[in-house]
């Protein structure tokens, strides 16, 4: 690899990079609210996200304590019940994972890790994310309007979500959650549309799409799935909005409520499943694949070896993407469809599992003999391998069409994709903010609350879904607010929910102590200096820390060799940074 | 859903198209660069404004495809019956055709730097696509007035929707084109509309193609070849 001949002269030929016009910021206003960097506007959506997750938080403990001790707080009925269920899954999947994942980490590391100087639409950009908070807002407003929020579940099947029997349903919350669901998909399609372009474009002298991070091959794959994919949403949500509104029947059937005939007819309520599913699917993997990518590089840097199977690891993680796209109808199982249907969909959601698995072996032997730095990123990214892996086995069972009717209306479902899509990627969310903190801030987070944190968050997640699995094959239903005396449910179920309830309010009071080290951490942390973990990416070589405007000094880098390059054999450190040439003995210390 | 299908795999022919010649089974780890070779640019020579559209379009694509997912699963349902179609869609089709043509005329005059006949051109394409928005609204009042109102059967409800978020499409690009047009009417340097002429006119082509594929499914061309699909997959 880096052999290092003697005797080469250090002047290393200029290699010129056509420049970009930059846009510069003239006020206050548009240097830190309505700014075009898109470091800043990272920074607005993962703060937006961050927030509107605790709320979600909130809202899991609210139902945590209503199913463990039931009356307990007078203000739960089954109404809010079911508005704190939908609130909690559409703000966890979509304003909270996706938005921070794609929004957040996409915006701030496209470009640095590229060697660009920003996106290539700006303008674009900053009204993604202003489009992002509208949608988030009115979300949110729908806890204010009389009836509140929608209680239709995070899917909004309907006829059920547009009807007087569920809550928001007949009121202001279903057409404020479609009116967001809306708003959110335009938003992102304009920053989508940047994220993709850039890569595309963005890419400095050197920077072939063999050498670029895994991290960006993550993200860029989930971009460009979550292009395609969120449209249907968009056409679900439209033709809804037209059914609750101007009562037309695209998925109305012929329906009698409170005795009366409504004048809603013929429509096709699988229709809206199809179009959401096949949405919902890929969503799973556009939260997924960046996660993947980030975690790659995490323990890469983290145990000093180059990332095992590269190319299969890009091959796999375009795979995942394209197939996610015909594996919808496994959602649908119980819906009454064609048997022949099911097979051909139980067969393509199990072949998906073999690229994972690739991806999996593959960290697994990165690991193998590294020198593994047990450091707050690592910690993550070794608890997001368990989890992805336990919470993977479990959709082998889910994905047999046998094994998954009399499971699909139990608590193992909610077990299996709290831990495959809840619990893994957040610990990556916490691996990866741990990991660019230093770089957003210039200061390092403290070590023992960061501990901590991992430890009461990483066990407290297992003490919580390891039980539910169990009451899953048990029988235990979800969905419901009360269990009340049921026969085939024995009281040790009770015993069990007070448990993963006590469980939950301690892994949700944990994440207060992140957000203090967050807060506190960035004046009192030690200096991080420009690369602290010794990475060869490009982000961690910009000439100031945090990145000025602009990311590079008066030249932009030129890359000339992958991102993987630790414990190099005969190289004077451990690790090359991918701007430094082959032979060249002096390795460039980035000034901080 | 099978057309949604069809359409993302005409995508990933694409995709796949342009993946072949990013040298993805090189192996990175054998191939740094040393200082005396200088690493190869690696964007492409295409403006990037270009690519962005061609990849926004894709996404329209996808959205319009969609909606005609939705809009053979929704027919094959019992109480649907098809909605007459008003005769002003066939002039309505016209002006938007000639829309797409006097852009395309704009295009080639660009180059050849001939600003009077540019002027000319982008004015009468600006002129036609209103026209086309205008006369959209008369085919709403006549179906209105005909009794064919929104909620009234899914086809009537489906011929609004669609054509409805066709015209707000319509309308984006007519905003986009104005700023052009008042750029050369205050004399900006040709050189610097071309891009912005040649993007207008590509998302022109691309409107007028979903059109007449709308057009076609409302008139009812597509219902056999539709039929003879659904014998083929069962």
């Amino acid at each position: 690899m880096a052999n290092i001949p003697a005797g080469i002269d250090d002047t290393v030929p200029l290699a010129e990079v056509a420049d970009v016009e930059l846009y510069h910021p003239k006020s206050w206003w548009t240097t830190y609210v309505f700014s075009q960097d898109a470091k800043v506007i990272a920074i607005q959506y993962s703060l937006t996200a961050i927030s509107i997750g605790f709320v979600a938080l909130v809202l899991s403990w609210l139902m945590r304590i209503q199913l463990a001790f039931p009356g307990a707080l007078s203000f739960i009925d089954a109404e809010h019940y079911y508005q704190f269920i939908t609130m909690h899954g559409m703000i966890m999947v979509i304003y909270l994972l996706t938005a921070l994942f794609l929004g957040g980490f996409g915006n701030y590391l496209i470009p640095l890790m590229l060697g660009a100087r920003d996106m290539v639409f700006p303008y674009a950009n900053m009204l993604s994310y202003w489009l992002y908070l509208l949608a988030v807002l009115v979300l949110v407003a729908g806890f204010f309007v009389p009836g509140g929020p929608t209680g239709a579940g995070w899917t909004l099947y309907p006829p059920q979500s547009i009807l007087s029997g569920t809550p928001g349903g007949k009121d202001w919350g279903i057409i404020l959650m479609l009116t967001s669901l809306i708003l959110f998909i335009i938003g992102f399609t304009m920053g989508g549309l940047n994220y993709v372009v850039t890569v595309l474009q963005g890419r400095t002298r050197g920077m072939t799409l063999m050498r670029m991070p895994l991290t960006i091959w993550g993200i860029f794959t989930a971009t460009v799935m979550a292009l395609l994919a969120f449209p249907a949403l968009f056409v679900a949500s439209v033709m809804m909005l037209f059914d609750r509104v101007l009562g037309t029947s695209f998925f109305m059937p012929t329906i009698v409520e409170m005795g009366e005939h409504l004048k809603n007819g013929g429509g096709s309520p699988i229709l809206f499943q199809h179009l959401f599913w096949f949405f919902g699917h890929p969503e799973v993997y556009i939260v997924a694949l960046p996660a993947f990518g980030i975690v790659s590089d995490l323990i890469s840097t983290h145990a000093r070896k180059n990332i095992f199977g590269y190319r299969m690891m890009v091959w796999a993680i375009v795979g995942i993407g394209a197939l996610s796209f015909v594996v919808w109808a496994h959602h649908m199982y119980v819906s009454g469809m064609n048997p022949k249907f099911g097979f051909f969909f139980a067969t393509t959601t199990l072949i998906i599992a073999v690229p994972t698995a690739i991806k999996v072996y593959n960290w697994v032997l990165t690991l193998w003999r590294g020198d593994i730095h047990l450091t707050l990123p690592m910690l993550f990214a070794l608890g997001f391998m368990v989890t992805f892996v336990n919470g993977g086995l479990t959709g082998l069972f889910l994905g047999n069409v046998v094994v998954d009717v009399p499971l699909a209306k139990t608590l193992f479902v909610v077990a299996h994709f709290h831990m495959v899509m809840g619990v893994a990627p957040i610990m990556v969310v916490f691996g990866a903010i741990c990991h660019w903190y230093p770089k957003v801030t210039g200061r390092m987070l403290d070590e023992t609350l960061g501990r901590v944190h991992f430890f009461v968050t990483f066990v407290g997640a297992y003490a919580i879904f390891f039980p539910m699995h169990y009451l899953g094959l048990l029988g235990v239903p979800r969905r419901y607010s009360e269990l009340g005396d049921t026969a085939f449910i024995p009281p040790s179920v009770q015993a069990l929910n007070e448990f993963i309830t006590i469980m939950a309010l301690i892994v949700g009071a944990a994440q207060i102590l992140f957000l203090f080290n967050l807060a506190w951490s960035l004046r009192r942390g030690k200096e991080a200096g420009g690369n602290p973990w010794r990475a060869t990416t490009l982000e961690w070589q910009t000439p100031q820390t945090p990145p000025a405007h602009g990311n590079w000094g008066k030249e932009l880098p030129v890359v000339y060799r992958w991102a993987y390059d630790y414990s190099v054999p005969g190289a004077a450190q451990d690790f090359i940074p991918q701007n430094q040439p082959n032979g060249d003995r002096i390795s460039r210390e980035p000034a901080s | 859903m099978s057309t949604i299908l069809v359409f993302l795999a005409g995508l990933a022919v694409i995709i796949t198209w342009w993946m072949a010649q990013q040298r993805l089974s090189s192996k990175p780890w054998l191939e740094a660069n040393g200082i005396h070779d200088i690493p190869v640019l690696t964007r492409s020579a295409v403006a990037t404004e270009k690519i962005g559209l061609g990849v926004f379009l894709a996404i329209v694509g996808a959205l319009f495809t969609l909606f005609i997912s939705a809009y053979f699963m929704r027919m094959g349902l019992q109480d649907w019956w098809a909605i007459p179609l008003p005769r002003i869609l066939w002039l309505n089709t016209g002006m938007l055709v000639i829309g797409s043509a006097a852009l395309h005329w704009a295009k080639m005059e660009v180059v050849r730097n001939n600003g009077n006949a540019l002027k000319l051109a982008l004015v009468t394409a600006l002129a036609a696509t209103t026209g086309f928005l205008i006369g959209q609204l008369f085919a709403w009042k006549e179906l209105v007035t005909a009794g064919y109102v929104i909620a009234d059967n899914p086809a009537n409800s489906f011929f609004y929707l669609i054509t409805g978020m066709h015209g707000l499409h319509i309308l984006g690009g007519l905003f986009v084109l104005s700023r052009t047009t008042s750029r050369v009417w205050e004399g900006a340097a040709l050189a610097k509309v071309r891009l912005s002429t040649e993007l207008c006119t590509i998302y022109w082509h691309f409107m007028l193609v979903v059109w007449l594929v709308l057009f076609a499914l409302f008139a009812g061309w597509a219902n056999d070849f539709v039929a003879i699909c659904r014998q083929v997959l069962n």
